[in-house]
């Protein structure tokens, strides 16, 4: 295990090029996706005054 | 091409397809990940170091999908002014630009411990260089306008002027014979590439390239649902001017 995360002695370059990675491509999946449930909601409640005021 | 052509046909079809496309991601990063740090050998010349290739170069795959999606997007939008090619070209740039600083920054770390230095004014990394800045530019652009259509216009022709660099980061290696090392996978031939490491290299592409169809069908329909709302904004406008 030790060997592993030492990656010969590379590890200060081996593991931040994982880390990074995982948190940018981490980041874009969660705002990516919570940019598209709030624009649902606002466009639901959006429809659903324009019908109420038409009623 | 044309079944997509309406945007509503679009929202369903995407939202069908997005659970597959992102399994299909969970499934090939898992196990790409798995060869990438453990069941693949160390480089007799690079070490350990070599796993650096299995995000680096993936990252660098998906920036000129990206670029090409956006070109591809820009140029339909204006040509035949096509509703959807707009949004298509407008959701690809920011994961574009996140890739490519991805690219940049684990070649850095991949490049201080093996040539010695963080950076250098190479061809293939001033070129990718120049992508990101394009990104940039092309993001800063689309959102200058207060009429999303003129924002468009005037992108889209930087995104068709920048796609001239694609060719040149693909050749950059092969025209100028500098630090950056030549193609090994997609050479005529058979790749210069060991099996065990192609397969790592592959499997993490694949997952990227799959991540990258997931996020571009959140974000297009992101932004056509961003369509709506504003077209029923200015239609409610309308009809309270009218009651007054």
């Amino acid at each position: 295990m030790h060997d592993f995360l030492a990656m010969d002695g590379y590890a200060a370059f081996v593991w931040p090029a994982y880390g990074l990675t995982f948190l940018v491509m981490a980041g874009l999946a969660v705002l990516s996706r919570r940019a598209l449930r709030r624009r649902e909601a606002e466009l639901a409640s959006l429809q659903a005054r324009v019908r109420a005021s038409r009623s | 091409m044309m079944m997509l052509a309406n945007p509503a046909r679009f929202q369903r079809l995407a939202a069908k397809l997005q659970p597959w496309t992102g399994a299909a991601a969970a499934l090939l990063l898992a196990s790409g990940l798995y060869y990438a740090l453990l069941a693949s050998p160390s480089d007799y010349q690079q070490g350990q170091t070599v796993r650096i290739m299995y995000v680096h170069v993936p990252s660098a795959w998906v920036a000129m999908a990206a670029y090409s999606t956006m070109a591809a997007g820009a140029a339909l939008g204006l040509i035949w002014k096509h509703p959807l090619a707009d949004l298509l070209a407008r959701a690809a740039a920011p994961v574009g630009a996140c890739f490519t600083f991805l690219c940049l920054v684990t070649g850095s770390l991949w490049g201080k411990p093996m040539w010695g230095t963080w950076w250098a004014w190479d061809a293939r990394l001033t070129s990718m260089l120049i992508l990101f800045f394009l990104y940039l530019g092309y993001m800063a652009l689309a959102g200058a306008f207060d009429d999303p259509a003129r924002g468009a216009k005037a992108s889209s022709i930087l995104a068709l002027a920048g796609a001239v660099n694609i060719p040149i980061i693909k050749f950059s290696v092969d025209w100028w014979n500098t630090l950056h090392q030549p193609a090994s996978v997609s050479r005529i031939g058979m790749p210069a590439i060991d099996p065990a490491m192609l397969l790592p290299l592959m499997l993490m592409s694949l997952g990227f390239m799959a991540f990258f169809v997931t996020l571009l069908l959140w974000r297009v329909r992101a932004e056509l649902t961003g369509a709506k709302i504003r077209a029923l904004r200015t239609l409610q406008l309308h009809e309270e001017r009218e009651v007054r």
